[in-house]
């Protein structure tokens, strides 16, 4: 996947976890949880849900790199590319 | 319109799942009912064809008001549809100008052309309305009393207490009401209750009917949740305790195992609050249940009601059925379901009718504690707060550990501070042997 399908599939896992939420006002670069209002379950349905989507597997101890749309977006290239055995 | 929480009075019915002649299984989605806090998927708790739906989409109904009725699966098919007895004694019960049936208002008697022109001797036949263990009723025994000395019939009185269970104010509402007795003929009943015209989905209740604005839902929540929780700090003697419990196990096990786990079966601490907290509730009954006309009733079951904050404000709690029967992973797949359906709007009717106990985990929000409010008619509520790192002296030494500050308010009528500092001591227990959770 390129940068823009991965883009579209965080937002995705986004708004099935927050149907409200306007994508377009998503900031790139604050927090997912707080400016979206998501707690710890919110948060581990949005990965689940890029995991589902994208087969590429994110450890615990990685989803802090995720916190942010940039962030999430940026990890989820490097770890396709460092990962080809897994998933797409 | 069965009571989807505490705190509702009235629901507006949105949406019709099925028509009449459709066959549905116990645990069918049969309708959409809006609440002042979500619309919540209303499932059937008997096996049967739908016979007439009696309240329109689109109307506000009184909590008690029947929505339908349903023919046994017996029955079905073999005989024509009896007339719709329960109608007029509910929607009176509920004590509020009775709602006219769609259909059957219309019609003159006799109602039904097929049958013989006698008045059917029969029983109502089950209501949506009648809740999930309605074979046998759910009757405290002040409304027992209640019903004998005003002579009403409860099983034509819906309940509107927890689990669908019959309370005295339903009794006395029903009688208040002139309740209408088993085997009488009802047909002409709808029509003399209701003089009015009946268009249809036009109910002449409350004109903030369906499809209420964003800001009148935010203001509809705020009262409702208002006045469940003026009526907990009225009438509930709260009393209050808390304990620091040393989260080091818990959370290495947690770690551990996660690192073993596909992402999508992986665990949060929550889960194993819950599950503790759930196998402490199962082993202190006195905790678990509901205070309904002076008297408790023990739950059956431990049904966690978890509350959830949600996108917009306000609070819901519904409930994870058989909690202290669920393995650790069970519970965590029921909260995500949970949280997700509860975000999304698409949660089940019976989730909202019957916690047995209530969980309030606020640590994410960074608090160290929560005293919280008893939801009326429980008698207990649990708060989580924040785990935080802390020097925790442990056999003469002092060290760094992950401690989460445990609480409960109990209902001083049911339970005393002795059951209740054993309950957190047993959730304590429970966390410190993780892999047995």
């Amino acid at each position: 996947m390129n940068e823009q399908e991965l883009h579209d599939v965080v937002i995705r896992a986004l708004t099935e976890v927050a149907p409200d939420v306007d994508p377009g006002a998503i900031d790139r670069e604050t927090s997912l949880a707080d400016q979206l209002d998501l707690d710890s379950i919110d948060f581990l349905n949005v990965l689940v849900s890029v995991h589902e989507q994208t087969g590429i597997e994110i450890p615990e101890r990685d989803y802090p790199k995720l916190s942010t749309l940039d962030a999430a977006v940026a990890y989820l290239l490097a770890a396709q590319s460092g990962d080809a055995g897994s998933g797409t | 319109m069965p009571a989807l929480g505490a705190d509702m009075t009235s629901g507006t019915l949105l949406e019709w799942r099925v028509k009449p002649g459709d066959a549905v299984k116990r645990g069918d989605i049969v309708a959409v009912v809006d609440t002042s806090k979500a619309e919540i998927e209303v499932e059937i708790f008997e096996d049967g064809v739908i016979d007439e739906l009696l309240v329109a989409e689109g109307a506000k109904v009184p909590v008690g008001t029947a929505l339908a009725t349903v023919r046994a699966g017996a029955e079905a098919g073999a005989q024509p549809p009896q007339a719709a007895a329960p109608p007029p004694a509910e929607a009176a019960e509920a004590g509020t100008p009775p709602i006219p049936p769609a259909g059957p208002a219309e019609t003159p008697p006799p109602p039904s052309p097929s049958p013989p022109p006698a008045p059917a001797p029969v029983p109502p036949p089950p209501a949506f309305s009648t809740p999930p263990h309605e074979h046998r009723l759910r009757v405290s025994p002040l409304a027992r009393r209640a019903a004998e000395e005003l002579g009403v019939d409860l099983a034509a009185v819906a309940g509107s207490g927890p689990g669908g269970a019959i309370t005295r104010d339903d009794v006395e509402r029903a009688a208040a009401g002139g309740t209408v007795e088993r085997g009488e003929p009802a047909p002409a009943a709808p029509a003399s209750a209701a003089p009015g015209p009946s268009a249809s989905g036009a109910p002449a209740t409350s004109p903030a009917a369906p499809a209420a604005e964003p800001g009148d839902r935010a203001l509809a929540m705020r009262q409702a949740i208002g006045a469940l929780m003026a009526r907990s700090k009225r009438e509930i003697p709260h009393y209050y305790l808390q304990t620091q419990i040393d989260m080091s196990r818990a959370l290495a096990w947690l770690a551990e195992e996660n690192l073993r786990r596909p992402m999508a079966e992986r665990l949060l601490p929550s889960a194993l609050l819950l599950r503790a907290t759930a196998k402490a509730t199962a082993a202190t009954p006195a905790l678990n249940g509901f205070w309904v006309d002076e008297a408790f009733h023990p739950g059956e079951g431990v049904h966690l009601g978890v509350a959830i904050s949600l996108r917009g404000g306000g609070l819901i709690a519904p409930a994870l059925h058989d909690a202290d029967r669920m393995t650790v992973d069970e519970v965590m797949a029921g909260l995500r379901d949970l949280v997700a359906r509860a975000r999304a709007g698409r949660l089940r009717g019976s989730e909202m009718s019957d916690p047995t106990i209530t969980v309030t985990n606020l640590g994410e929000q960074g608090v160290d504690l929560v005293h919280g409010v008893i939801y009326p008619p429980q008698v207990a509520l649990v708060g989580f707060g924040a785990v935080r790192e802390r020097p925790w002296a442990v056999d003469g030494m002092i060290g760094v550990r992950p401690i989460v500050t445990a609480t409960l308010a109990a209902d001083h009528r049911a339970s005393d501070g002795h059951a209740g500092g054993r309950f957190l001591t047993l959730i304590d227990h429970e966390l410190q042997r993780p892999e047995e959770l």
